[in-house]
C-alpha cells in the first residue's frame, strides 16, 4: 500500500510504530503534488521546504517520545486561512500578495498539534460559490471522471482545493470552510468526509470573512473518523473571538465507535424536493435502511420553514459580505489601483480586484441593506432565519440527528450552470439550512450515481452535538462500505 | 428673559440639540488592546484589529462598558442591561474596515438628565435622550505631502461615548451651560478627560428656528465643533442664517454645516440628497451585550459624589453661598483642594483664596487649580497664620506670591522676611505720631470735614510701618489721635 493511500488515523499509527517517517510521508505527498497539481489546480501555494522542515522536527519529536495528536501528519490548508508568513489570497486578486503577519486560530492549533502544512489550497474567490470556478487562481479539478467521458468536473465550492487533494490522495486531511455548505457539497461531490461543526465550536480568529454568522471551518478527510481527529484538535473556546463557544471539547473520534442502536433518525419530508433525481432518492432511503438496520428507528418529521432557507441566505451572506469585504480598499494591504482621487483608487482597487461573483454579491448585500430596503429584505431574513432554527430545535426535541442528501446532484462539468448563478445557487439547498440555524452537519460518501460519481448523505445533529453526528455518519460509513477511487490520484 | 432672535416676522427661538462625542478614559482601545495614549508616534498604537486586517475580530472592552454605565449612571439615566452594536458603514481612508462599530438601535444607556445653571442663578433640567459606545475613525492628514493624504491609525477604533441631548436648549448661553456642566460631570466621573482642544470632547450641534409656538421647523446639523466658545457662536451664526432664509421667503433645508471660527458663519457641507447611506446592521461579529445587574449596582454603588451633591453638600455643610459653591465644584479638582484647605478652618475665608488663587492661576498660566504650586496644605498653613492675627490680609497676599515662587511654607516666609504683623500699640501709637505730625494741612482739612481722609492716614500709617500694621488696632489709634 503506497503511504498517501492512507487514512490520516493509519498514518499516525504508522509513525507512531516508526514504521515510516514523517519525512517519508511528507515526502510522498509532496511528490503526488508535484504529479497531480499541475492537472488538478488543488493548491494555489505549495509550502515544500516548510513542510520538510516541520515534518524533520516531528520526526525528532516523535523520535523523543513527544508526539501529540497530530505529530508529522501532512495536511493542507484552505487559502482562506491566514498562516503566518504564507501567503494567504482568499483566492482573489485582491489578495495577491497578501502574507500574513499572524497564524489563524484553528491552523495554530493543528500546529500546536504536531501537524505539517504541505500549502494551501484553492477555493472559491472568498468563499463565494459551489463550483470552485470563480478563484482568480484558476478552476479546480475534481479528481473523479464521469464513465466513460473525460471532461472536467468541477470539486465543488468552496473548499474545492481542499476536497480535491484529500480525494486525490495530495495530503491525508484538510481544513475547509461551510458558509452555506462549503464543506459538505464538495466533500460529496470528491468521495471524502467532511463535517461543518457548530457555529462557534471552532474560532473564526484569523480566516477570512465572508459572512460572519454563518462562516464556521471544519475539516475534510478520507474518513469519518479521520474528520473526527482533526476537529478534536481545531476546535476549542477562543476568547479572541467573541462567538466563539466556551465549552470543553469531547472526544469525537471516540463517538465514531458509539453506534446508532436506539437512535431516532429523523426524516424531513420537506428535503424532498420535486425532481429530485431518482438516484438520490433511491441511495437516501437505501441509508436510512442501514441505519434502521443498525438499530436506529426511522421518524417522519418536518422542516416546514426550510423551504425559505435558500432565498433567505442569498440575503443575509451577502449583506454581511457587502460590509466584510470593505476593507479591501487598496489603503493598506490589499493590492491597489492607483486612481486621481480616494473614491477613483477605491473604484479601480475594486474593480480590478474582485470577481464577477464577488461582484455580485457586493452588488445585492449592498441593495439588502440600503435604506427602505432593510425591513423588507434584511429585517425579514432575519425573521425567518429564527424560525428555521426554530424547527430544528422542534424537530431536535423528538429525534437525535437527521439524515438528507448533501447535494441535489453529483459533480458537474466545468463551465455548467456558470451563465445561470441561481441553478449555482441551489446546490446549497440541502447545507443551507445547517448554517442558518448554526447545527453541525457532516457529509459522507455513500455511493455512486449512474455514470460513477460519488454521491454524499448529509446527517445534521443538535447544536453541539457532534458527538452524534459523528456517531450516526460513522454507521453510514460502515454500511455503504464506499471503497471506489478517483481517475486521478497519487500513483493511479 | 428668554433669548430671542429679532427678525421682521417677529421673534424668533432657537431650538437647540447637542451630540456630544466624549472619548472614553481607558488605557486600551474599545475592540482591541492597542493603547490609547495621545500625542504618539503616527501609527504606533495600531493593532491589526484596528487596521481591519483579514479575519481580525473586535473584541469588547470590558473597562469601557463600565465607564459608559458609569457615566450614564451620574447622568440620571436608564442602563439598559442588553444593548447591541452595529455596523455603520461608509468608505473613507481613515476607516480601516469600511465601517464603525457603534449602537444604533438599542444603545447601552437610555433618558437621562443634566440640570445647568444660568448667570441669573436659576437652573434647568435638560433631557439626555441616550448614550451609546462607538468606535473613532482615525485621522487624515492632508497637509503633509503636496498629493498625497496620509493616514494615521492612532485613533481608530478608541472608545467614544456618543451623548445625545433632546433639543431642549434655546441659547448659546444654555448650550455652553450644558456642555460646561456635562464635561464637569465627566471629569468627575473619570470617564472622559472633556479636553476639547486634544479632540477628547466634540460637539455637533443641531440648530433649527421656529416662531415661539409653533412646531419644530427644519434642522441643520453644523458638525464637529472643538470648544464651547465656538458652539455659542455656531448656534448664534446659524440660526441668524436660519432666520435670514425663512425671512427672504425661502426654506430652511436640512444638511450638514460646518462652522468656520475666522468668519464666524457657517457653511454647507452635505445636503440631505447627498448624505451617506449608513446600511445599518448588527454586527455579526459582536453578541448582544448583556450586563449583570449586580454589576451596574457595584458601579452605582462606587460612583463618586457629583457636582451637584457636592454643591448642596458645600451650602449645608460650609455655609457657603450658591455662586460660591457653584464655581468650587464645577472642576472636581478646584473641589477637592477646597476641601483640604477648609477642614477644620473657616470655610468662607478658604473659599475666597482657593477662588483666588484658582483665578489667579489661570489668567497667569491658563491652568487649574491641580497644577498650583501651592499645595492645599500649604495654603491652609497661610490661612492659619491669618487667623491667628501672626499676620495681616494684606500681607497674606505677598507671603502667597513668595510661597508660589519659592515653595517655602507660609511661616518660614513670615519669619525670613519679617512679615509678623505688629501688635505693639506703643509703635502703632508711635507711627500715627509720626504720620500726623507730617501732615497738619491733611488734619486742618480733616477736621472740617473732609472724613474720606481717614483713609488717607490709615494708608500712611501702614507704609509707615511696612504693611504690618494689625488693622483694626491702626485704625483705633487713629481714631484716637485725630479725636
Amino acid at each position: 500500500m503506497m503511504l498517501t493511500d492512507l487514512t490520516l488515523a493509519a498514518a499516525r499509527d504508522g509513525l507512531r510504530a516508526r514504521r515510516f517517517s514523517s519525512v517519508e510521508l511528507t515526502e510522498a505527498f509532496l511528490s503526488a503534488i508535484a504529479a497531480l497539481n499541475p492537472t488538478l489546480n488543488a493548491f494555489i501555494t505549495v509550502t515544500a521546504e516548510r513542510a520538510r522542515d516541520q515534518a524533520r522536527a516531528a520526526d525528532a519529536a516523535l523520535a523523543a517520545g513527544q508526539g501529540r495528536a497530530l505529530t508529522g501528519l501532512p495536511l493542507a490548508i484552505k487559502d482562506l486561512f491566514c498562516t503566518q508568513g504564507v501567503r494567504t489570497t482568499a483566492g482573489s486578486r485582491i489578495l495577491e500578495h497578501f502574507i500574513p503577519p499572524y497564524e489563524s486560530t484553528v491552523s495554530a492549533n493543528l500546529l500546536r498539534d504536531g501537524a505539517v502544512f504541505l500549502g494551501k489550497t484553492n477555493l472559491d474567490e472568498f468563499a463565494m460559490g459551489s463550483s470552485n470556478m470563480t478563484s482568480a487562481f484558476g478552476a479546480v479539478t475534481n479528481p473523479w471522471t464521469r464513465r466513460g467521458d473525460n471532461a472536467a468536473l468541477v470539486p465543488g465550492g468552496s473548499s474545492g482545493g481542499s476536497a480535491a487533494a484529500v480525494a486525490a490522495r495530495l495530503a491525508l486531511g484538510a481544513t475547509a470552510t461551510d458558509t452555506g455548505g462549503s464543506i459538505r457539497q464538495p466533500a460529496s461531490f470528491c468521495g471524502i468526509a467532511g463535517i461543518k461543526p457548530t457555529y462557534g465550536r471552532c474560532s473564526r480568529w484569523g480566516i477570512v470573512a465572508f459572512a460572519s454568522s454563518l462562516d464556521q471551518a471544519g475539516p475534510v478527510a478520507r474518513s469519518v473518523e479521520d474528520c473526527a481527529i482533526l476537529l478534536g484538535s481545531m476546535a476549542g473556546h477562543d476568547p479572541r473571538d467573541s462567538t466563539s463557544a466556551d465549552r470543553p471539547v469531547p472526544d469525537f473520534a471516540a463517538a465514531c465507535a458509539r453506534g446508532v442502536k436506539g437512535l431516532r433518525i429523523g426524516v424531513p419530508r420537506q428535503y424532498r424536493a420535486d425532481g429530485m433525481a431518482p438516484e438520490i432518492e433511491a441511495l437516501w432511503q437505501q441509508g436510512l435502511g442501514w441505519l434502521r438496520e443498525q438499530g436506529a428507528e426511522i421518524v417522519d418529521v418536518s422542516l416546514p420553514h426550510s423551504k425559505y432557507a435558500l432565498a433567505t441566505y442569498y440575503i443575509v451572506a451577502p449583506a454581511e459580505a457587502s460590509s466584510n469585504l470593505a476593507r479591501y480598499d487598496g489603503v493598506r494591504f490589499s493590492s491597489r489601483t492607483e486612481g486621481d482621487d480616494l473614491d477613483a483608487l477605491y473604484e479601480n482597487t475594486r474593480a480590478a480586484g474582485f470577481g464577477p461573483e464577488v461582484k455580485r454579491r457586493v452588488l445585492i448585500g449592498t441593495y439588502v441593506l440600503s435604506a427602505g430596503y432593510y425591513d423588507a429584505y434584511y429585517l425579514r431574513a432575519q425573521k425567518i432565519r429564527a424560525l428555521i432554527l426554530k424547527d430544528f430545535t422542534d424537530v431536535f426535541a423528538r429525534v437525535d440527528a437527521l439524515v438528507t442528501p448533501t447535494a441535489p446532484s453529483a459533480a458537474f462539468a466545468q463551465g455548467e450552470k456558470m451563465s445561470d448563478p441561481v441553478a449555482m445557487y441551489l446546490n446549497d439547498v440541502f447545507t443551507v439550512p445547517a448554517n442558518m440555524s448554526g447545527i453541525p452537519g457532516l457529509s459522507v460518501p455513500a455511493g455512486l450515481d449512474a455514470r460513477g460519481l460519488p454521491l454524499g448523505l448529509q446527517v445534521l445533529g443538535r447544536p453541539f452535538d457532534e458527538e452524534t453526528v459523528f456517531a450516526v455518519g460513522a454507521a453510514l460509513e460502515r454500511a455503504a462500505g464506499f471503497a471506489a477511487l478517483p481517475a486521478m490520484r497519487a500513483g493511479a | 428673559m428668554s433669548y430671542m432672535l429679532q427678525g421682521s416676522t417677529g421673534s424668533w427661538e432657537v431650538v437647540i440639540g447637542l451630540e456630544i462625542h466624549a472619548q472614553v478614559i481607558s488605557r486600551a482601545k474599545l475592540f482591541s488592546g492597542a493603547a490609547t495614549a495621545f500625542g504618539a508616534a503616527p501609527n504606533s498604537q495600531v493593532s491589526f484589529v484596528d487596521a481591519a486586517f483579514p479575519g481580525m475580530l473586535p473584541v469588547i472592552n470590558r473597562e469601557c462598558v463600565a465607564q459608559a454605565v458609569r457615566t450614564g449612571l451620574g447622568l440620571a439615566a436608564r442602563i439598559n442591561l442588553v444593548s447591541r452594536f452595529d455596523r455603520k458603514n461608509y468608505f473613507y481612508a481613515d476607516l480601516p474596515a469600511g465601517y464603525q462599530i457603534s449602537q444604533f438601535e438599542h444603545p447601552i444607556v437610555g433618558a437621562g438628565m443634566v440640570e445647568i445653571e444660568l448667570a441669573d442663578g436659576s437652573t434647568r433640567r435638560i433631557g439626555v435622550t441616550r448614550l451609546h459606545l462607538e468606535q473613532d475613525a482615525g485621522k487624515s492628514l492632508h497637509d503633509q505631502h503636496p498629493t498625497k493624504s496620509f493616514i494615521d491609525l492612532n485613533r481608530a477604533g478608541v472608545a467614544l461615548m456618543e451623548i445625545v441631548s433632546e433639543p431642549d436648549l434655546r441659547s448659546p448661553e444654555e448650550a455652553g451651560a450644558y456642555i460646561r456642566k456635562l464635561r464637569s460631570i465627566l471629569r468627575y466621573l473619570g470617564t472622559c478627560d472633556g479636553n476639547m482642544e486634544e479632540g477628547s470632547l466634540r460637539a455637533d450641534v443641531n440648530v433649527s428656528v421656529r416662531h415661539p409656538g409653533e412646531a419644530l421647523r427644519t434642522r441643520c446639523e453644523v458638525k464637529n465643533v472643538n470648544s464651547v466658545r465656538f458652539v455659542m457662536q455656531a448656534i448664534e451664526a446659524e440660526a441668524l442664517r436660519q432666520v435670514q432664509v425663512w425671512e427672504s421667503g425661502e426654506e430652511v433645508r436640512q444638511e450638514t454645516r460646518l462652522f468656520d471660527p475666522g468668519r464666524g458663519q457657517t457653511r454647507s457641507m452635505r445636503s440631505k440628497e447627498d448624505a451617506h447611506d449608513y446600511r445599518y446592521f448588527p454586527d455579526p461579529d459582536l453578541l448582544p451585550l448583556v450586563l449583570d445587574e449586580a454589576w451596574v449596582a457595584e458601579l452605582k454603588a462606587a460612583l463618586p459624589e457629583l457636582p451637584d451633591a457636592r454643591r448642596a453638600r458645600f451650602m449645608a455643610e460650609h455655609g457657603l453661598s450658591a455662586y460660591d459653591a457653584a464655581v468650587l465644584v464645577a472642576e472636581r479638582a478646584t473641589a477637592e483642594y477646597f476641601e483640604e484647605v477648609a477642614r477644620g478652618r473657616d470655610a468662607k475665608l478658604a473659599a475666597n483664596w482657593v477662588t483666588g488663587a484658582r483665578f489667579a492661576l489661570l489668567s497667569a498660566r491658563g491652568v487649574g487649580i491641580e497644577a498650583s504650586p501651592v499645595s492645599a496644605a500649604a495654603l491652609g498653613g497661610l490661612l492659619d497664620l491669618i487667623t491667628d492675627g501672626t499676620i495681616n490680609g494684606r500681607i497674606a497676599k505677598e507671603v502667597f506670591e513668595a510661597m508660589a515662587e519659592s515653595g517655602s511654607t507660609a511661616g518660614e516666609i513670615v519669619e525670613r522676611k519679617g512679615l509678623r504683623q505688629v501688635t505693639d500699640t506703643g509703635a502703632i501709637d508711635a507711627a500715627v505720631a509720626a504720620v500726623l505730625a507730617a501732615n497738619p494741612d491733611k488734619i486742618a482739612a480733616y477736621k472740617s470735614g473732609a472724613e474720606k481722609l481717614f483713609g488717607f492716614f490709615v494708608g500712611q500709617v501702614m507704609r509707615a510701618m511696612a504693611g504690618k500694621g494689625n488693622p483694626a488696632l491702626v485704625n483705633e489709634a487713629l481714631k484716637r489721635a485725630l479725636g
